[in-house]
C-alpha cells in the first residue's frame, strides 16, 4: 500500500496518468428507475473503465445522485442490471451487498462525518468495524490516511470544529481508509472556496492513480471536473445524453452541452417557467396554468 | 474493551435504581420470609366468612402467622370453606378456635386463631373444628332491635 | 356533498396511512429485535445511550418523584382525615405511586426528555446523511445506531420509575410525618401492610418495562424516518412526545385491567 502523502507537498499541477484499463469494472446494462411514478432513468447503459475518473453531470433530477445510489445497492432499479465487478449488484443478499461495499468508498455531498466521533476516530471507524487491527497499528493507518488529506494536524478536533473543505477532506480520508476499488463521489465540489475546490479535485486524481482506484464523480462544476476527469458523461432524459472526453466538451457544438459548459441563461434546458402567453395575463383574463393550477 | 467515560455515571445510575427497587421491596412493601416460605394448610368452615378476602392475614393475639389461600362455598352443607396456609414455624392445637375479627371498626377482616389446650397439633390438610363466624352488622341491628323490643314487652307486662 | 365526500375520502386515507406506518413500525422492531445482541456484546454501545437517556434523566425524575409524593401527601391527608382514617396515608400513597404514577409519569417525562432527544439525534443524522455513509461503510446502522439506544429505553424505565417511586414516598414521608404530625409508626406499618411485592412493586415494574419498550420504538422510529429537513425533524421530535405519551395512557389502562381486576374478588 503505498502512499500519495509525498507528491502532495512538492506537485501542485495535475498529472494525468496513461490512458485507463479498457475493462469495465461496472457495467449499467438498461436501467430504468422511476420515484413515485415519475420517471428517472430510462433504459441507461453505460460502462466505467477500470482506472478512469468519470465525471457525471447533467441538470438537476436528471439521475446522477440516483445512478450513485443504484450502484451502491441502497436503491433497487425497475429493471435492469447493474453489474460491479461482475456481480449484479440488485440481486445480491444483504451479506454479499455488505461484502461488496467494503469495497467501495463514498464521499457523501457535506462529508457526512459523525459528529460524535473527533477527526480521528472517523478515520479509525472503519478500521475498527471492519478489521481486527490493533489500536497501534490502526493509530499509524489513519495518521497515514489524514497525511495524504494534510489533515494530520487536526485529528484531534471534533467535526463541528472543520471548514466545508476540511471536513470533506476528512470523510475523503475514511472512505478510503479501506483501499477500496471504487471511489464514488456525490457532489464533492459543492460550497467550496476556489482553493479548497482545487485541493479535493487534485485529491480525487492523484488518489485515483495512486492507488489505481476507479472513481466516480458526480458533480455541477464543470471546471472542476475538466481539470481531473477522464470522461464526461452528460444524462439527460433518464440516459446517457453524451460522451465526451474533456477537450471535446469545449469544442462540441451540441446546443444542450454547450448551454451547459457555458452556463447559457436560455437554450435547451428554458429560461422560462411553462406559462400562459403574457398578453393574455395582463388583459386580466383567468387562465388554468399548464400544471393545472389556475392563475389570477 | 476500550474504557469509557460512562461507566462510573452508568454504574451508578443502575446501582441506585436498584437501590431504590430493594428500598421498595423492603420498607415500603412487604417481602418478608412469610411470603416466599411454604407453610401447611388447614380448613376452617364457617357459617359466615361476612367480608373476609383471599390474601387476608391470619393472625393469633394479633401477630401475623398465615394468610387465607381460598375461599369457597360448600355445595352440600352451604358453608363457607376457607383454606388458610399457616407458617410452618407455628404450631396450633387440633382445638383451636378460629374466629372472623375486624381490625378497628371498618377495617378490612382477618381470621384470628385462638389455642387451646389439646396435645394434638393440627397438621397437613386437617380441619379445624371449632369456628365462629363473621359478625354482620345487618344481623346485630336485628338482634338488638328484638332484644329491646322483647325487653320492653317484658317490663310492659 | 362533494366536501363530505371529500371528508371522507381524507379520513379514509389518513387512516389507511397510519396503518401503513404501523406496520413499518413493526417491521422495524423485528429488525431491531434481530440485532438486539449487539449492544449487548458491545456493551460499550449500550452504556453510552443508557447514559445520556438514563443518567441524565435522573434529576427531573427524582425532583418530580418527591413533589408529586409530597402533594399526594397533602391531599391524601386532606380526604382521609374526614373520615378519620389519616393513617392510612402512607398505603395511599404507596399503592398510588407503585402501580401508577410511578411507571406512568416516569414514562412520560422520559419520553419528554430522553425520546424527544433520540428523536432529534437520529432525524439529525439521517439528514446529514451519516445513517447513509454507515450503511455505505457496511455497518449496519440499526445495530450500531438504533438498537443500543432502544435497549438503553427499555433498561432506564424500571429503573426510573423505581427511583421515582422511592422519591414519591420519601416526599410524602417528608410532609405526612414531619409536617402534617401523622405518626411515623403507622405510616410505616400500614404501608407494609398494605402493598404486597408481588401484586404491586412487580406489576408496576412490569408496567414500565412495557413503557420503555413504547417509548423507545417510538422514539428511534419516529428519527430514523423523519423527512431529512429542519422542519421534518422537529415535527418528528413532536410527534414521539405526543405518541410515546399516548401509547402510554393507552397500554396503562390496558396493563392495569389486565393486573388488578381480580384483586377484590
Amino acid at each position: 500500500m503505498s502512499l500519495p502523502a509525498a507528491c502532495m507537498d512538492h506537485e501542485m499541477s495535475v498529472v494525468k496518468s496513461a490512458p485507463p484499463h479498457p475493462d469495465p469494472l461496472i457495467e449499467i446494462k438498461d436501467v430504468h428507475f422511476a420515484y413515485d411514478e415519475r420517471p428517472i432513468l430510462r433504459g441507461l447503459t453505460l460502462n466505467v473503465r477500470k482506472g478512469e475518473v468519470l465525471a457525471v453531470m447533467g441538470g438537476s433530477g436528471s439521475g446522477k445522485t440516483t445512478l450513485l445510489g443504484l450502484i451502491g445497492g441502497r436503491i433497487l432499479p425497475n429493471k435492469g442490471k447493474i453489474l460491479v465487478d461482475g456481480q449484479n449488484v440488485p440481486k445480491l443478499d444483504r451479506a454479499a451487498l455488505y461484502a461488496l461495499r467494503t469495497r467501495f468508498g463514498m464521499l457523501f455531498q457535506f462529508g457526512a462525518l459523525f459528529t460524535d466521533l473527533s477527526v480521528y476516530d472517523n478515520v479509525a471507524f472503519p478500521y475498527r468495524e471492519q478489521t481486527n487491527l490493533p489500536e497501534s497499528v490502526i493509530r499509524d493507518l489513519v495518521l497515514l490516511k489524514l497525511q495524504a488529506v494534510g489533515l494530520r494536524g487536526a485529528a484531534g478536533l471534533m467535526p463541528s470544529q472543520l471548514s466545508g473543505g476540511m471536513a470533506r477532506r476528512v470523510a475523503l480520508a475514511r472512505a478510503v481508509a479501506l483501499d477500496p476499488m471504487l471511489m464514488l463521489y456525490d457532489e464533492p465540489f459543492t460550497g467550496l472556496d476556489p482553493i479548497s475546490t482545487g485541493i479535493v479535485g487534485r485529491l480525487i486524481r492523484r488518489l485515483n492513480d495512486a492507488f489505481g482506484l476507479t472513481s466516480l464523480v458526480v458533480t455541477h462544476d464543470l471546471d472542476a471536473s475538466l481539470k481531473i476527469a477522464d470522461r464526461v458523461i452528460v444524462l439527460a432524459e433518464g440516459q446517457v445524453y453524451r460522451d465526451l472526453t474533456p477537450d471535446e466538451v469545449g469544442t462540441t457544438s451540441d446546443a444542450f452541452v454547450r448551454q451547459f459548459a457555458d452556463g447559457l441563461p436560455d437554450g435547451p434546458v428554458p429560461f422560462h417557467y411553462p406559462a400562459p402567453p403574457l398578453l393574455d395575463q395582463l388583459l386580466g383574463k383567468t387562465v388554468a396554468g399548464p400544471n393545472g393550477g389556475v392563475t389570477p | 474493551m476500550k474504557k469509557s467515560k460512562f461507566d462510573l455515571a452508568v454504574g451508578l445510575f443502575v446501582a441506585a435504581g436498584i437501590l431504590a427497587l430493594v428500598f421498595l421491596a423492603l420498607k415500603v412493601g412487604n417481602l418478608t420470609g412469610l411470603e416466599t416460605s411454604e407453610g401447611y394448610r388447614v380448613e376452617a368452615r364457617f357459617d359466615n366468612i361476612g367480608g373476609l378476602k383471599v390474601r387476608a392475614p391470619v393472625k393469633s393475639a394479633g401477630v401475623v402467622v398465615g394468610r387465607v389461600d381460598s375461599i369457597t362455598l360448600d355445595g352440600q352443607s352451604y358453608e363457607a370453606k376457607a383454606i388458610l396456609r399457616i407458617d410452618q414455624n407455628y404450631k396450633f392445637s387440633k382445638d383451636t378456635i378460629a374466629s372472623i375479627l375486624t381490625s378497628g371498626l371498618l377495617g378490612e377482616q382477618y381470621v384470628s386463631l385462638e389455642a387451646g389446650g389439646d396435645s394434638v397439633y393440627l397438621g397437613q390438610g386437617d380441619r379445624i373444628s371449632k369456628t365462629q363466624p363473621a359478625m354482620i352488622l345487618e344481623k346485630l341491628i336485628s338482634q338488638f332491635l328484638f332484644s329491646k323490643a322483647s325487653e320492653t314487652t317484658g317490663t310492659s307486662k | 356533498m362533494n366536501s363530505v365526500i371529500e371528508m371522507i375520502e381524507g379520513l379514509g386515507r389518513s387512516v389507511l396511512n397510519t396503518l401503513a406506518r404501523l406496520g413499518l413500525a413493526g417491521r422495524f422492531f423485528v429488525a431491531i429485535l434481530m440485532v438486539i445482541g449487539v449492544p449487548l456484546r458491545r456493551f460499550s454501545l449500550l452504556v453510552r445511550e443508557l447514559y445520556f437517556s438514563g443518567v441524565r434523566s435522573l434529576l427531573i425524575i427524582v425532583v418530580s418523584g418527591t413533589f408529586v409524593g409530597m402533594v399526594l401527601a397533602i391531599q391524601g391527608y386532606e380526604v382521609l382525615q374526614r373520615f378519620g382514617s389519616a393513617e392510612t396515608l402512607g398505603v395511599l400513597v404507596a399503592l398510588s405511586l407503585v402501580r401508577e404514577l410511578g411507571p406512568v409519569v416516569t414514562a412520560l417525562l422520559f419520553a419528554g426528555r430522553a425520546g424527544s432527544a433520540v428523536t432529534a439525534e437520529i432525524g439529525l443524522m439521517q439528514a446529514t446523511d451519516q445513517i447513509a455513509a454507515m450503511d455505505m461503510m457496511a455497518v449496519n446502522p440499526i445495530a450500531r445506531i438504533i438498537s443500543p439506544r432502544f435497549l438503553a429505553s427499555v433498561v432506564s424505565m424500571p429503573l426510573l420509575a423505581c427511583m421515582f417511586s422511592a422519591a414519591g414516598v420519601f416526599g410524602a414521608y417528608l410532609v405526612g410525618v414531619k409536617l402534617i404530625g401523622i405518626d411515623d409508626g403507622s405510616f410505616w406499618s400500614q404501608m407494609q401492610a398494605g402493598v404486597d411485592f408481588r401484586l404491586d412493586i412487580v406489576n408496576g415494574l412490569i408496567k414500565s418495562f412495557v413503557f420503555g419498550v413504547a417509548v423507545g420504538l417510538i422514539a428511534v422510529f419516529e428519527g430514523y424516518y423523519a423527512p431529512p429537513t429542519a422542519e421534518g425533524v422537529s415535527s418528528a421530535t413532536t410527534r414521539t412526545v405526543v405518541t410515546s405519551s399516548l401509547a402510554v395512557l393507552m397500554l396503562d389502562f390496558v396493563l392495569t385491567v389486565w393486573m388488578f381486576r381480580g384483586l377484590n374478588g
